[in-house]
């Protein structure tokens, strides 16, 4: 059976990562026009200036939008069905990711729901999940 | 309405059939398309000189496996709209006088995968890092993601969804070619089986085999070509995420958009001006999104408006008319059977033939919202 795919990190986004395994969401802003962004990338996509910087966000997000998926991708056959979702970060920017620790329903899963980033071993990273706010970290 | 680009469509085609085809491999799907659109054109291989297709086979290996030496190139691949940028690439190219007649190709072992490139992800890239690890699998995890939010924000409900497919499929049964004719109700689409929530299996398009291609020239040898010209009024592209995550407004498609805004500029054309409409779907949300981002309707309206009729058989606005991604075919890359039915309808060759269409609008998705081209095509010229 295929293992679940594991990222592997550029040296744009090795910051990111390494502040995963220290269990820190690290993400960049810009010091011109002060928003923050994600992916990792060396130019603001806001206003297109190099002068960037990384720091750790708050872990805090709620629940943007998502699937349900029943048919699952090689190495998450045990897992299905399961939430892929995109979370909108406290900062600004969004990103994807799965959710734990809620059951994978309509009904468990509400639109703009507070959710709170936790990391999940996957092959030698860290990986970002989120899980309902106020439970227990999820490790 | 604007004179126009001056350039037209001189041939179209399709192969010979288009769904399982597990004799012919991609490259020879590219092959079939080819032929017969230079032979719609009343041409033959040796009276082309510009190629442009996706980047898989690519443009060598397809000009090479025809004995074309091309001496204009158009690679473009980003995704199922590419077809709809290479008709606009090729407007420009003629204009300049780079071309003279100009073969865009499309071919895809989709279904049966004889001859495909295989899917690869590479582990490192943006989606590798940041999407794949999340357990995606392609379009229907990824695609669907912003529906639900679109739902949240604007009220489209499941049954409004399902009816886009029960609307296509009303056109497909009009459509011999279709691979699913059979008439369907929300019913049947809501008790299909869950694929991704909310999409349900007869939201999601079909996986098949075909091709097709296109000639373009000058309007000015528009009497050298034995079918009716289709004019190129106006065309647009745009991009705008690699990553569905990363898509500015769940709600909306700024690439539809951006590409819509300059081809109905060009055109000097507005929505009340469009006869027929096509819209690629992948999935049932994306004629939605698609209306919207055109401006035929205002946003959120565009999930009544199809629940009530008006794009189907009957109604004010034709929309996919050959029955679409979700009933006719899909090959991967669907852009081509827009163009194609687009140049049918005008030309009064439809299956299911909309009157005596003079504007049809082609608006193609490539990727997850990724990409967009836009095409205003007409029976009139300058």
């Amino acid at each position: 059976m295929r293992s679940k795919p594991v990222p592997v990190p550029t040296p744009e986004t090795k910051p990111f990562w390494d502040g995963c395994a220290a269990g820190e969401l690290r993400i960049q802003r810009c010091t011109d026009c002060g928003r923050a962004y994600f992916y990792p990338r060396p130019v603001c996509p806001h206003c297109g200036s190099v002068n960037v910087e990384w720091f750790t966000a708050s872990g805090d997000a709620t629940l943007y939008s998502y699937v349900i998926n029943h048919r699952p991708a090689p190495g998450f056959t045990g897992d299905a069905p399961y939430a892929i979702a995109v979370v909108q970060l406290a900062e600004g920017p969004r990103m994807m990711a799965n959710i734990v620790g809620l059951p994978a329903t309509p009904e468990a899963l509400e639109l703009d729901m507070p959710l709170r980033v936790g990391f999940e071993q996957r092959g030698d990273v860290n990986l970002p999940v989120f899980g309902p706010a106020g439970a227990e970290a999820v490790r | 309405m604007s004179d126009g680009t001056g350039v037209i469509i001189a041939g179209a085609a399709e192969t010979g059939e288009v769904g399982k085809l597990p004799g012919q491999s991609t490259l020879g799907l590219h092959v079939e398309g080819a032929l017969n659109a230079v032979a719609d054109a009343g041409l033959s291989l040796r009276d082309i000189d510009g190629i442009a297709t996706v980047s898989s086979p690519g443009p060598v290996q397809v000009a090479h496996a025809l004995g074309i030496t091309p001496g204009w190139i158009d690679g473009t691949g980003v995704g199922g709209t590419s077809f709809l940028l290479h008709v606009r690439h090729a407007v420009a190219a003629i204009r300049a006088g780079y071309a003279r007649t100009i073969l865009i190709t499309h071919g895809e072992s989709g279904r049966s995968r004889v001859g495909a490139a295989p899917f690869r992800f590479d582990p490192a890239s943006p989606p590798g890092q940041f999407e794949l690890p999340y357990g995606t699998l392609g379009p229907t995890t990824t695609f669907t993601i912003p529906a639900l939010r679109y739902m949240k924000e604007y009220g489209l409900t499941h049954e409004q969804l399902a009816y886009v497919a029960v609307a296509q499929r009303r056109w497909a049964a009009k459509n011999p070619r279709a691979m699913f004719r059979d008439p369907i109700t929300v019913e049947d689409v809501l008790a299909s089986r869950i694929v991704a929530y909310p999409f349900h299996l007869l939201e999601c398009c079909l996986v098949t085999d075909g091709g097709g291609a296109l000639v373009i020239a000058s309007a000015d040898r528009t009497a050298d070509f034995p079918k009716p010209a289709v004019h190129i009024l106006g065309t647009g592209e745009s991009s705008e995420s690699p990553m569905i995550s990363q898509m500015a407004d769940f709600t909306e498609s700024q690439a539809f958009r951006l590409a819509g805004r300059a081809a109905f500029a060009e055109a000097g054309i507005s929505t009340s001006d469009v006869d027929h409409l096509m819209i690629y779907d992948a999935f049932a949300h994306v004629p939605i999104y698609g209306l919207e981002a055109l401006g035929f309707v205002g946003k959120g309206e565009a999930g009544a408006f199809i629940a009530d009729g008006n794009t189907e058989p009957g109604g004010s606005l034709p929309l996919n008319t050959n029955g679409g991604g979700l009933s006719y075919t899909h090959t991967g890359m669907y852009g081509m059977f827009a163009i194609q039915e687009g140049v049918r309808q005008l030309r009064g060759e439809a299956a299911a033939q909309v009157g005596d269409p003079q504007i049809s609008v082609i608006l193609g998705n490539g990727g997850m919202f990724a990409t967009s081209g836009v095409l205003v095509l007409s029976r009139n010229g300058r």
